[in-house]
């Protein structure tokens, strides 16, 4: 139900559709970047202790290629409500994942580790 | 054929149990006799059950938050009575696992069945009125949310008479809520009961942030949004943000259950201490949900009776907007105790030192908005005055405990239960008070009688103080929380004076209920003919008393914060316009209550591990969403003659009343505040 048409509907404008060469350059840098991705792993050229670093960065470049490019997001003016929700999600994923591993870790430390003289002889 | 559920399962060795469960079932038959006698069963259908007006569904939301604040507060006084008599050798009359169930319930039911329920009522009656809308984005949506909240109620309640309920406490910790520890289904009402009401909570959220961002009145920019609907919209977005994780942290505990998983268990692997960390990443962002909608409240109050526009505006909205993310900063502080190091105490106990700075910021808004006004103590301002003086002192004994070595000394005493209750009373019920005290006319047409309601303010009042200040003086002498028997002597007579005191505070509830009465007796003298019985600011003071169905005949044009004042000031606040429109209005559905209805059957099959009826349960969702997302038949138009048949009728009555010019106020001036 939308109660005043008027007032909203200009959001729908603009951004909210890309063109054929925005789609084509999304489409093509998703390409390269999964390609990038299995050549880590798959090309025998990369040291192990770099794959899974490398796997990490490609990834993070595509979530953010496809977020660009197909999700349109950015700094015009009619995406500016939503890119100001992403960067809030984000936001507390980042207190939420980090937050915990962080307090969990610091704990962890601190506690007092089972020896073999306490855990109860069956 | 059954799961778990036997007929053992009703508590007959409980008299106290069994009288509640005479007591409501002969008061529920009364009440069912009473609505067929006076046939009022397709009334409550079409008009209220169905119904998808968002006025509606938020007194219906308060409706369930009062009776349910009656459930709770039973047993905060069967506690306090335990405690006052419980000391050396006497036991006391509630058995350890009773009492533990009640001080569990006692919890549960005021955060998740009272506060909640009337902070979700309170928007949804007053923020489309305030942005000038006609409904919320969603209107089914807000009414399967409140139905899916009604689900979670009625688990609650049937747990009282149907098993028990969880006893280990509102946030039901693992190890003690795993299988091993609590065997029995208490914990799955519990998990369930949250899980629905959950659901139903965080679409709200949804719908709220949608309605704000995408509904308001054209000119309506964010910074001219009345401040009750900014901590709206704050808190609606702590709610899609924080409420996922309780979703999830319960999910990870029923996997734990249902599911021989062990996620939170003590040995292959889990880590109790993972579930105390994500629950309070959800709750402590959830404290101040509950809170920032009554300091919405507080602040419209505030400028409403000092006659004088909010005192800070934009500070309050920057100090809301800031609460809002430090919010998710400050959860450790509700377990230094837990075993992190320097580090991670001094980062979480500075946090919580800092966010209590915006709060004071607020605070001192709201004095100088009163400072030079017009102060008319009315029952909405006595709440306010009584919320400024208890909640320093409930932020100043929180700011207290934030030093974690501090905290050490009070971790889990009653000083800890003092300090919430100072701050969740003094803030939350009584700005909910204050909110329905302020806002009834506009839902019913009349205003609430002012003697009662000052008499409920000073007994609550002075309750709060007699019955919280014994517990702060315990918490230092050593006393910890939900102690069943104490050794001590000592502690007795302050127990019994708290005892005393939730005595007085029953007073106030009383007089709340004599309040509600008296003024539905005498409708016709407090009536409200001119929609502005306090000479209000905002827009939903624009309109008659109560809102018409539609809420806005023509959508207002907002050019200043605080417009419909400005408009009362230039003489042009109640002009008639030259010809009124169609209006689109959503229609009613009863697929809301059909869908809680399932929901009950599902939560309630999946506590007793009754599986058949779980399928039913599930399978009923999702075909009565299938049915009604096919439904084409959702929405109407209100013919222009019928709206200006209702419109011409609110101005001859205003004529009648001759409130149609009200005179300007000639001081104190209106200011430009930065």
């Amino acid at each position: 139900m939308s109660a005043h048409p008027s007032s909203h509907d200009a959001a729908h404008h603009d951004a909210a559709h890309g063109s054929t060469k925005s789609y084509l350059i999304g489409f093509v840098l998703s390409v390269v970047l999964t390609l990038a991705s299995f050549g880590v792993v798959m090309s025998g050229k990369v040291p192990h202790e770099l794959m899974m670093p490398g796997i990490i960065v490609f990834g993070v470049a595509q979530l953010i290629v496809q977020l660009v490019y197909f999700l349109h997001m950015g700094t015009s003016p009619s995406q500016r409500g939503n890119l100001a929700i992403m960067l809030f999600t984000l936001l507390i994923l980042a207190i939420v994942v980090v937050g915990s591993l962080w307090v969990l870790h610091n704990m962890n430390v601190n506690m007092m580790h089972p020896t073999s003289q306490m855990v109860p002889v069956e | 054929m059954f799961g778990k559920l036997t007929l053992d399962a009703i508590p007959y060795h409980e008299p106290i149990v069994m009288v509640t469960l005479a007591a409501v079932l002969l008061g529920g038959l009364a009440m069912l006799a009473a609505l067929t006698k006076f046939r009022l069963w397709g009334y409550l259908w079409k008009e209220w059950f169905t119904s998808v007006d968002h006025k509606k569904i938020g007194i219906m939301y308060i409706i369930v938050a009062l009776v349910m604040l009656l459930r709770g507060f039973a047993d905060a006084l069967m506690m306090r009575l335990q405690q006052a008599t419980a000391a050396a050798d006497s036991a006391g009359y509630l058995p350890p696992h009773h009492f533990d169930q009640v001080f569990t319930a006692h919890g549960v039911i005021m955060i998740f069945f009272v506060a909640m329920p009337l902070i979700t009522g309170l928007m949804n009656l007053v923020v489309p009125l305030q942005i000038g809308a006609r409904d919320v984005a969603y209107p089914f949506l807000n009414s399967l949310s409140f139905w899916l909240f009604l689900s979670g109620v009625f688990l609650v309640m049937v747990s009282l008479f149907v098993g028990d309920f969880a006893a280990t406490g509102w946030l039901a910790y693992p190890p003690l809520s795993g299988l091993d520890y609590s065997p029995t289904v208490g914990v799955d009402y519990y998990i369930w009961a949250l899980q629905l009401s959950g659901l139903g909570t965080t679409l709200s959220g949804i719908n709220f942030i949608v309605t704000i961002m995408k509904m308001r009145t054209p000119g309506m920019t964010l910074m001219k949004m009345p401040v009750f609907t900014w901590t709206a919209l704050v808190t609606n977005i702590l709610i899609v943000a924080a409420f996922p994780i309780l979703t999830v942290t319960l999910a990870l505990l029923t996997a734990d259950r249902y599911l021989g998983m062990h996620f939170f268990t003590n040995d292959l692997g889990g880590n109790a201490m993972m579930y105390v960390n994500l629950i309070w990443i959800w709750g402590h962002p959830e404290v101040y949900i509950l809170v920032l909608p009554c300091f919405g409240a507080y602040s419209e109050i505030v400028a409403t009776f000092s006659k004088k526009p909010l005192f800070g505006y934009k500070s309050m909205v920057y100090a809301t907007s800031a609460i809002g993310v430090l919010s998710f900063l400050v959860w450790l502080h509700h377990f230094f105790t837990m075993g992190s190091g320097a580090n991670v105490n001094a980062f979480f106990g500075i946090m919580t030192m800092i966010i209590s700075v915006p709060t004071g910021a607020k605070l001192f808004n709201w004095l100088f908005t009163m400072y030079r006004g017009r102060v008319e103590m009315t029952v909405p301002m006595l709440w306010t005055i009584g919320f400024m003086v208890t909640f320093v002192v409930g932020g100043v004994t929180g700011v207290l405990m934030a030093v974690p070595g501090a905290d050490f000394v009070l971790h889990n005493s009653v000083f800890l239960i003092a300090h919430f209750h100072n701050v969740i009373i003094g803030g939350v019920v009584f700005g909910c008070l204050a909110a329905i005290n302020y806002w009834f006319p506009k839902a019913f047409g009349f205003r609430l009688n002012e003697a009662w309601g000052k008499a409920s303010f000073w007994c609550w009042l002075v309750g709060f103080y007699v019955a919280f200040v014994p517990l702060y003086i315990l918490g230092l002498k050593g006393m910890t929380r939900r102690m069943n028997h104490y050794a001590n002597p000592d502690w007795q007579p302050y127990l019994i004076v708290a005892a005393i005191g939730a005595a007085i505070i029953a007073a106030g509830i009383f007089c709340i209920l004599v309040q509600f009465y008296v003024s539905v007796r005498d409708r016709k003298k407090l009536t409200d003919p001119s929609g502005d019985p306090w000479g209000g600011r905002t827009l939903e003071w624009s309109i008659s008393s109560p809102a018409p169905f539609y809420n806005f005949a023509t959508l207002p044009q907002v050019r200043e914060l605080d417009q419909f004042w400005e408009d009362k000031q230039n003489g042009v606040a109640y002009v008639q316009p030259a010809k009124y429109e169609d209006i689109h209005m959503p229609r009613n559905t009863g697929v809301g209550v059909v869908m809680g209805a399932f929901g009950t059957v599902l939560g309630f099959a999946l506590v007793w591990h009754i599986w058949w009826m779980a399928a039913i349960g599930l399978l009923g969702m999702i075909a009565s969403f299938i049915v009604r997302a096919y439904d084409r038949d959702v929405d109407y138009w209100v013919p222009a003659a019928e709206v200006e048949r209702i419109e011409r009728s609110r101005h001859a009555q205003l004529k009648q009343f001759q409130t149609t010019q009200v005179a300007p106020v000639a001081a104190p001036q209106r200011q430009k505040v930065a």
